[in-house]
């Protein structure tokens, strides 16, 4: 297994390397779609740009409907864009049919030919583009090696669980050798277990094989785990784009924060902290007024302390090693997390304080960060 | 309460076959389609095979056990070879075009979304429209000197011709018509079929980069073949159950140059009233097509790799 991957390694790097583009970065230059001509109805990507470098993962992460789908199918050609401009590997390929774009793609739902064997599947746009059949052989034998295909080859894609169906796409984009790949929630149809055990294969792969990958998905945690850059999208445009610690720790706007992590970050209005608010308020950034902005805070970076503010018990979440206390301070609600297996009971008055440190500013108008 | 002493063999089956409430009501709802399939199918097939081994029955004498008479009269019979010869060229010329054209429009509708019901019902109008109705439009068409096709061609200079009239002529005008009613009904299935196929399938194959041909031939072709199996069997049997729009058109003519199978059995049964021919040449009939439909599925069946 170790030997059969670092051979696709070294095959797979020396044939970017004989390409003409060596290089390949995607990189989307003010990018829009519209359906239709309706100008009610918002454009499905407004105005996105952003670029991925060379052989990392891009995870695109947003809402149902927020234009992720679109985005992916745009950088594949599978749609043509309204304006803006795409680039692979430094080439403008925005009028460039999908098949020149030397991109692979996973669909959701697969995509696998039903009438077709696995091997066959695997093979299909090498036969395609007319590869002779003793490297198609040879470059089959590597992938399903490496995805543990080989006892599955001869069957058909309806004898396969969800699990090893998911795998026969990722060997089709795989043999493509193609620079780029692209994936639609390729793991929204499995279970839990085999989500996480998916996940670190195919990021896995992506590493060993050096490709680059965008790779859509509506779960945070997904993202978050998986990619080294996170685009986060709301309603067709990039809410936020940098790596996942960047997200989680210095969130650009409201959403982002309550979007990344789990359970999402506490926001509060000023107005509603009471006396905490004297040891903010030498904190709080200039030129806003108490009323206009928001307070942010991790759950775990929130503790029961006596001289914080008054809030009441709804429920206590015991997860094992720590416990989620739902509380609400005066209307608004506030999740403290904390270790072990406090003493509380639903109903109980507390109060709860933080750090300044621990304190995202916000703009209680436009949701976004202050500092 | 007392032991049942062991029931003998001859209860049992007592037992088995005294209907219970249940078994009254299922033979009860089944009762008015079964009335209706033995009246009008199982009966009329039965007695006509009883018929083709007795003598056609005349006011003098009634009908006499003939034997095989009948179906040696049919051999003897040059009409009937002719008819049977026509009906092969006439199944020869309706079933691959009109499934090879109901398979080429059905995909070139399916590639083009917008306007896919309107397109779909104007495919669909031949197989609503009465094919007597359908006949009397072609009827037109094929006329000397006013009809469509003599207009044209005289806009173009060329001779009026009796396209009906002409034994040379006269089977494939009706072919044509057949395959013009045909095509679209097969369509119909295809188009169905073709929008069962998932449209990643086909996004897949393009980034791949197939063809709109490759994907064709190795992807929707495959994937279509229980239809083709399905719409080949409608379409052998359609090819030898004509009749409607050769009774209108041509009755037979000229010089039973259009004459085909069901035709001939309808001549024989109701414009001669030898009702003992006409049941034996519809047991060659029959027995031919169940032999076809038997063999498509046996040998296309093993074929279909599908699932
Ligand atoms: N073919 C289409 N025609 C018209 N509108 C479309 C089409 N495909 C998507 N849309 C619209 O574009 C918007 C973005 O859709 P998209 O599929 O990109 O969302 P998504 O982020 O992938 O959502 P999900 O997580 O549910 O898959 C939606 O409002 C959707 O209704
Ligand atoms: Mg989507």
């Amino acid at each position: 297994m170790r030997a059969a991957a670092y051979m696709i390694v070294t095959s797979g790097r020396q044939d970017l390397a004989h390409g003409e583009e060596p290089l390949a970065e995607v990189e989307l230059r003010s990018v829009s779609k519209r359906w239709g001509e309706d100008r009610a109805v918002g454009p499905a990507v407004d105005h996105v740009s952003f670029s991925v470098r060379e052989a990392t993962l891009a995870a695109l992460l947003g809402p149902s409907g927020c234009g992720k789908s679109t985005t992916l199918r745009l950088v594949a050609g599978l749609e043509t864009v309204t304006s803006g401009s795409i680039l692979i590997g430094g080439r403008d390929v925005t009028s460039v049919p999908p098949a020149r774009r030397k991109v692979s793609m996973v669909f959701q739902s697969y995509a696998l030919f039903p009438h077709l064997s696995v091997a066959e599947n695997i093979v299909f746009g090498l036969k395609v583009r007319g590869l002779p059949s003793p490297e198609r052989a040879q470059r089959l034998h590597r992938a399903a090696d490496l995805l543990g295909l080989a006892k599955l080859l001869d069957r058909k894609p309806s004898q396969l669980s969800g699990g090893q169906q998911q795998r026969v796409a990722l060997g089709r984009a795989i043999v493509a050798e193609a620079p780029v790949c692209l994936m639609d929630e390729p793991l929204s149809n499995l279970d839990a277990q085999l989500r996480v055990e998916m996940r670190r294969e195919i990021r896995a792969l992506q590493q060993r094989l050096g490709m680059t990958m965008l790779y859509v998905t509506h779960d945070q945690l997904e993202a978050m785990t998986m990619a080294d850059q996170v685009l986060l999208m709301r309603q067709g445009s990039i809410e936020q784009d940098g790596p996942p610690c960047e997200l989680y720790d210095r969130p650009a706007s409201v959403f982002t924060a309550r979007f990344i992590g789990t359970p999402p970050m506490n926001v509060v209005p000023a107005t509603a902290l009471g006396p905490l608010w004297q040891g903010l308020a030498r904190a709080a950034p200039p030129g806003h007024g108490r009323d206009a902005l928001s307070i942010g805070v991790r759950a775990e970076l929130a503790r029961l302390d006596s001289c914080g503010v008054e809030a009441k018990v709804l429920a206590i979440e015991y997860l094992g090693a720590d416990t989620l206390i739902d509380t609400r301070i005066g209307e608004v609600p506030f999740v403290v997390r904390m270790p072990g297996r406090p003493r509380l009971v639903s109903g109980q008055n507390v109060a709860i304080a933080w750090d300044v440190s621990a304190t995202h500013w916000f703009d209680a108008h436009t949701g976004r960060r202050i500092a | 309460m007392r032991t049942e002493a062991p029931a003998t063999p001859l209860e049992l089956v007592a037992r088995s076959i005294r209907p219970s409430s249940t078994t009254v009501h299922a033979w009860l709802l089944l009762l008015p389609a079964m009335t209706l399939l033995a009246l009008f199918t199982h009966w009329p097939a039965l007695a006509t095979f009883i018929d083709s081994f007795f003598s056609t029955p005349r006011p003098k004498r009634g009908a006499t056990f003939v034997g095989l008479e009948n179906y040696r009269q049919i051999v003897d019979d040059p009409i009937f070879w002719q008819a049977l010869t026509n009906n092969l060229l006439f199944a020869i010329g309706t079933i691959p075009v009109s499934i090879g054209l109901a398979l080429l429009m059905a995909v070139w509708v399916n590639d083009r979304i917008a306007g896919r019901t309107l397109v779909r019902m104007a495919y669909f109008t031949p197989t609503v429209l009465p094919m007597i109705a359908v006949a009397n439009i072609w009827l037109f068409f094929y006329t000397p000197q006013y009809g469509l096709l003599a207009q044209l061609l005289s806009a173009f200079g060329g001779a009026s011709y009796n396209w009906l009239g002409s034994k040379d002529t006269a089977l494939l005008c009706v072919t044509i018509v057949a395959v013009w009613k045909e095509a679209g009904f097969f369509m119909i299935f295809y188009l169905a079929a073709l929008q069962q196929i998932a449209p990643s399938l086909g996004e897949a194959a393009v980034l791949e980069g197939a063809s709109r041909w490759y994907f064709f031939r190795r992807v929707q072709f495959p994937l279509l073949m229980p239809t083709t199996l399905f719409v080949l069997i409608n379409a052998v049997i359609n090819a030898f159950r004509t009749v409607d729009h050769i009774i209108v058109m041509t009755r037979g003519g000229p010089d039973n140059a259009t004459s085909l199978l069901l035709f001939r059995i309808y001549e024989l049964g109701f414009a001669f009233w030898d009702t003992s021919a006409a049941a034996a040449l519809t047991m060659v009939l029959l027995t031919g097509l169940g032999a076809i439909a038997l063999a498509q599925y046996i040998f296309l069946e093993r074929r279909i790799h599908y699932r």
